[in-house]
């Protein structure tokens, strides 16, 4: 068994786009079709994992270390947005008692 | 000579200017004349010194630089006087009788509120006159001829409280335009040609080119249209009659005596390259005939004092124009010079009547002032015969100088120039008859209220009669064993002279027939006039269809409202209404027409959905995928 790079090496690099591209498409379906905050959420947090993943998996393809810094950053930037969003869908739930966004239909004008 | 003092004679004027205008509410009246008198007084007797050392000097033309006011490549334009006989004579006759008239406005505008500004813009008129006639290039020129336009402008409208005289003002300003369009299109074209404007190189160039070039007539004829504007020619005329809306004096200094004669100056200073243009010389000769014989008919009918006078005055320019068309230059600038002397007296003499009057101008109104206004009456017949050219009185001298030069050219001008002989003689006397004889025809009020005009008026009255009786000895033709002297002085400024090569049984006979003439119109009208005493009907009364041309001044005004204004008028209003209203206003409103109402249909994309939003965000970023993929990869 060899190292971690290695394993990574010996997929091709088109089983991790094509990975990446489902589970990024999975991530845009459920923000498009769920009406739970929560979910739509998680949702985003799929799309930006995918995303993640295939930095990484282009940063080894080029062997090239910067891709792997960008995620550093994304996740990063990920628990940041992570704190601020969930701490707005509370304060969404204490107004209205729920959570579904069709329910705040005034963010308009 | 000190020609180095020079520019005093224009500054004096000017100072006055600044004077009177800055202290026209605190200078009393007396001040304001005294200063105002006195330095048009000074340049005169400046200009005297000047004459009289100029004709004792050998060298005739003085160029005097002051500073290169214009320098633009090729263009040097430098502010420099010209002083030699030409501009020597100009200089007397504007100062002089620029003087006589400010002693006579001191009592005529006595009593009116805007006397410090009257006399202000005096002063800058005779500032910019001498401008006019002392510049040694045509731009300077150009500055004094607009000059003297806009002191005109603002004369006539004086009384601008009256709407007609604000608008015979705005007519007088618009129609010199049009005039002085033609005059600087001449002047561009001139320096085209000969690369300088000054008179000392223009003049040796053109005369090195052929007679009859092309481009000369242009510029002669272009030339000529800015001195039918100044001088009121066909078919610029009509606005000298309406001018006499200003003050009595303003219409003998500025619309007889000497800014309408600006345009007479110009072309006898130009006359080297008038002679080398022939057809422009026989226009000039056509106009100035058709002016004089139209002006004097429409002349015969009118009542207004000041209106037969401003005909007239239209009629002997155009007189004056004969006489340069015809190639008598030193004639018609004798013309000029003797005009000035009788116009300034008749137009004073009438002022004075209407000042008696208390402002009364129809003659239908006066009568029989012979006796009550003794000085008036005899000055202005002196003026009357100087003018209807009977000798030794001298009009005759000039009118017949012209004639004759008129004869030589083409029989046909000098016929029509006799016939206006004759017709001014008419009217002349018509206007002295009416005025003067017969029973007063005014109220039995104004009647007891007629008295001679002080004695600030009746002086200048004098001195312009001694002028106009003897004004004709300065040039008396050799027929009558004179000497000329006029046209040997204007050869110092080489103004050119067509030699008169009839004999003097023929120049004797032409003589005798315009003599007749006038003694024939003059009988003519006494009988009308003064035996039948035949007064003028109302305005209303009916008329024979002739007289009612020459009453409604052969509907000149009516013809140009038609032809010109009224077309004019339609195309303004349809720029205004379609072009300016329909068209760019709706460019302009549509705009934000457009933006409005396509905001508020794109308002409603903001539904307040949040899933709409999202879908919305997602179709966006496909969409420029999809491009980036499809276009630009």
């Amino acid at each position: 068994m060899g190292s971690i790079f290695e394993n990574m090496q010996g997929v091709p690099l088109n089983h991790y786009i094509w990975f990446c591209a489902i589970i990024f498409t999975i991530g845009v379906i459920g923000v498009l079709v769920r009406r739970n905050a929560i979910i739509i959420f998680m949702s985003v947090e799929l799309m930006l994992n995918a995303v993640n993943l295939l930095l990484a998996a282009f940063s080894v393809h080029h062997n090239d270390a910067s891709g792997q810094v960008f995620v550093f950053f994304i996740m990063a930037l990920a628990a940041a947005e992570v704190a601020v969003g969930l701490s707005i869908i509370v304060m969404v739930y204490r107004n209205t008692q729920s959570i579904d966004i069709n329910v705040l239909n005034r963010l308009k004008w | 000579m000190i020609t180095s003092l020079l520019w005093l004679i224009p500054i004096l004027p000017l100072l006055g200017f600044v004077i009177n205008g800055l202290g026209r509410n605190t200078l009393s009246k007396g001040a304001v004349g005294v200063i105002g008198s006195g330095v048009v007084l000074a340049s005169f007797i400046l200009s005297v010194c000047f004459f009289f050392e100029l004709s004792s000097s050998v060298e005739k033309q003085f160029t005097v630089n002051f500073f290169d006011w214009i320098s633009v490549g090729d263009l040097k334009i430098p502010l420099s006087f010209l002083y030699d006989p030409l501009s020597a004579i100009m200089l007397l006759i504007i100062t002089g009788i620029g003087f006589l008239i400010h002693i006579y406005s001191t009592a005529y505008m006595h009593e009116d509120a805007g006397f410090g500004k009257f006399f202000a813009y005096l002063n800058l008129f005779i500032f910019f006159m001498l401008i006019l006639v002392l510049g040694s290039n045509y731009i300077v020129m150009f500055i004094g001829w607009e000059g003297v336009g806009l002191c005109s402008y603002l004369l006539i409208g004086f009384w601008f409280t009256n709407s007609n005289y604000a608008s015979a003002a705005k007519k007088a300003f618009v129609m010199n335009r049009i005039g002085d369009l033609g005059f600087l299109l001449g002047v561009f074209l001139m320096f085209q040609v000969f690369g300088s404007l000054e008179f000392a190189k223009v003049f040796p160039q053109s005369a090195n080119m052929l007679q009859g070039n092309d481009t000369i007539t242009i510029i002669a004829i272009l030339l000529f249209i800015g001195a039918c504007g100044k001088s009121a020619q066909l078919p610029l005329f009509t606005w000298l009659p309406d001018a006499m809306a200003g003050p009595t004096p303003v219409s003998a200094l500025i619309h007889a005596a000497t800014m309408v004669t600006a345009g007479i100056y110009m072309i006898a200073r130009s006359s080297v390259v008038f002679d080398l243009a022939p057809i422009a010389q026989n226009i000039i000769a056509i106009v100035g005939a058709a002016t004089a014989l139209v002006a004097a008919l429409i002349a015969l009918t009118q009542t207004d004092i000041k209106k037969v006078l401003a005909y007239s005055t239209v009629s002997q320019l155009g007189y004056m124009f004969l006489g340069l068309g015809v190639g008598a230059y030193t004639g018609s600038f004798f013309h000029v010079l003797t005009h000035a002397f009788f116009k300034a007296l008749l137009f004073l003499g009438a002022g004075a009547v209407i000042h008696s009057l208390h402002h009364e101008q129809d003659m239908r109104h006066m009568g029989g002032l012979k006796a009550k206004l003794k000085t008036t009456f005899a000055t202005m017949m002196v003026g009357t015969i100087a003018i209807a050219g009977l000798p030794p009185f001298s009009g005759f001298f000039s009118k017949d100088e012209i004639l004759a030069h008129a004869y030589q050219f083409s029989p046909v001008l000098w016929g029509v120039g006799v016939l206006t002989a004759f017709l001014t003689a008419f009217y002349m006397f018509r206007m002295m008859f009416l005025t003067f004889y017969g029973k007063f025809r005014g109220s039995h009020h104004t009647e007891e209220h007629i008295h001679e005009s002080p004695k600030s008026m009746t002086i200048p009255l004098v001195v312009l009669a001694i002028l106009a009786a003897f004004g004709g000895l300065l040039n008396i033709p050799h027929v009558f064993g004179g000497n000329e002297w006029l046209a040997h002085w204007l050869t110092g400024a080489k103004v050119t002279q067509n030699h008169l090569e009839l004999d003097h049984t023929t120049e004797f006979t032409l003589m005798a027939v315009s003599v007749l003439a006038a003694i024939v119109a003059i009988l003519l009208a006494y009988s009308k006039y003064v035996k039948k005493a035949d007064i003028p009907v109302a305005d209303e009364a009916p008329r024979t269809a002739l007289e009612k041309l020459s009453y409604k001044k052969f509907y000149l005004d009516e013809i140009y409202d038609t032809v010109i204004r009224k077309p004019l008028d339609a195309f303004s209003n349809f720029f205004y209404k379609i072009i300016d209203n329909k068209v760019i206003d709706g460019l302009v409103n549509g705009l934000g027409w457009t933006t409005n109402e396509g905001s508020k249909s794109l308002r409603l994309l903001q539904s307040g959905n949040v899933g709409y939003y999202i879908i919305m965000m997602v179709v966006g970023i496909v969409a420029l995928l999809a491009y980036t993929y499809w276009f630009i990869a």
